[in-house]
């Protein structure tokens, strides 16, 4: 059985959600403290959603020189999986795991409602159970969500195929939920080169049927048909 | 001995600044029509320990590089008392 740990900060909200949605899909799921200096084993790792730290200087700011944090960047670069859910996007682009950044809504208002998301990428352990190009509704809860980054990295993004989630764009009488924040390319999700890092600003722990695999429950079940490889790195982990 | 810095963090230019907008409007409702290209960013202060300015000074750069600034959204700018 697959083991998953769900990394806590102080001010994380999401991590029950998380480890419970972990749980539906058939893996074992084990909170892990940010002070603790390793995952203990764990074949996959999720940084939940909530406010780290209180968000204080910048979201994911602080977050990022926890102890946990050198752990999870380890297994990251052994390549171990690691989800980031809004919170834990915004910590993994501070800790430079994934590239750009996550500022204030164009809004400036908190958003917290379903958008509806085109899945691009699906050569990811998290996606994989999507057909690529698939429609998917989930529910975003984020002030600060608007992906920003310089025009070459877009472009480099964009070229290898890293965006892993978009926002379908704003159209006239469309009934489905446009860009909720202004990000960059309608940008909602991003993935490292090797695709075992994924950073998404929507919330699949929050809304999701494991029987029907309805919303986000196929997030998860894209990770429990996840096997590790059997590469070197497995072993000096 | 110790130097007083003081950092100025602003949003890049070029980057939507939505709060800068925000105050400029509202400035604007307040009767300040002559407000204009508002930008909202943060003022940091700290005591950095060192030998003489310079080196006070590029501590702080450090210290803005790896935390106090994302360098991919903001600029800073550093200052020294007496410097």
């Amino acid at each position: 059985m697959l083991n998953v740990a769900v990394v806590r900060f102080p001010g994380s909200n999401s991590d029950f959600d998380a480890l419970r949605s972990v749980e539906r899909a058939g893996m074992r799921g084990r909170f892990v403290w940010h002070r603790e200096s390793d995952l203990q084993g764990a074949d996959l790792v999720i940084l939940p959603g909530g406010f780290s730290y209180g968000d204080y200087l910048r979201a994911g700011a602080i977050a990022r020189f926890s102890p946990v944090m050198q752990a999870v960047q380890r297994h990251a670069a052994a390549g171990g999986p690691v989800l980031g859910i809004c919170n834990g996007f915004q910590i993994l682009c501070e800790s430079h795991l994934l590239p750009g950044a996550l500022m204030r809504n164009a809004g400036l208002s908190f958003v917290s409602k379903p958008v509806d998301l085109t899945v691009e990428r699906t050569t990811t352990p998290f996606t994989s159970a999507f057909a690529r190009g698939e429609t998917v509704r989930l529910p975003v809860a984020h002030g600060e969500g608007r992906f920003a980054a310089t025009d070459e990295t877009l472009r480099m993004l964009e070229a290898e195929g890293r965006v892993v989630l978009r926002y379908v764009p704003a159209s006239e009488g469309s009934p489905l939920q446009p860009n909720p924040n202004g990000s960059a390319h309608h940008i909602a999700g991003v993935s490292n080169a090797a695709g075992n890092v994924v950073g998404i600003m929507p919330h699949p722990e929050r809304f999701g049927d494991p029987a029907s695999l309805d919303g986000g429950a196929r997030f998860f079940a894209s990770m429990a048909a996840w096997r590790p490889q059997p590469t070197p790195s497995k072993a000096a982990r | 001995m110790s130097f007083r810095v003081h950092v100025r963090v602003m949003p890049r230019a070029g980057l939507l600044d939505p709060q800068g907008q925000a105050v400029e409007h509202a400035l604007s409702a307040l009767g300040f029509a002559e407000a204009g290209e508002v930008r909202v960013g943060r003022a940091i202060e700290l005591d950095v320990a060192a030998g003489t300015p310079a080196e006070a000074e590029a501590r702080a750069r450090q210290m803005c590089d790896k935390l106090l600034a994302n360098p991919v959204t903001e600029d800073y700018l550093v200052e020294v008392e007496g410097a």
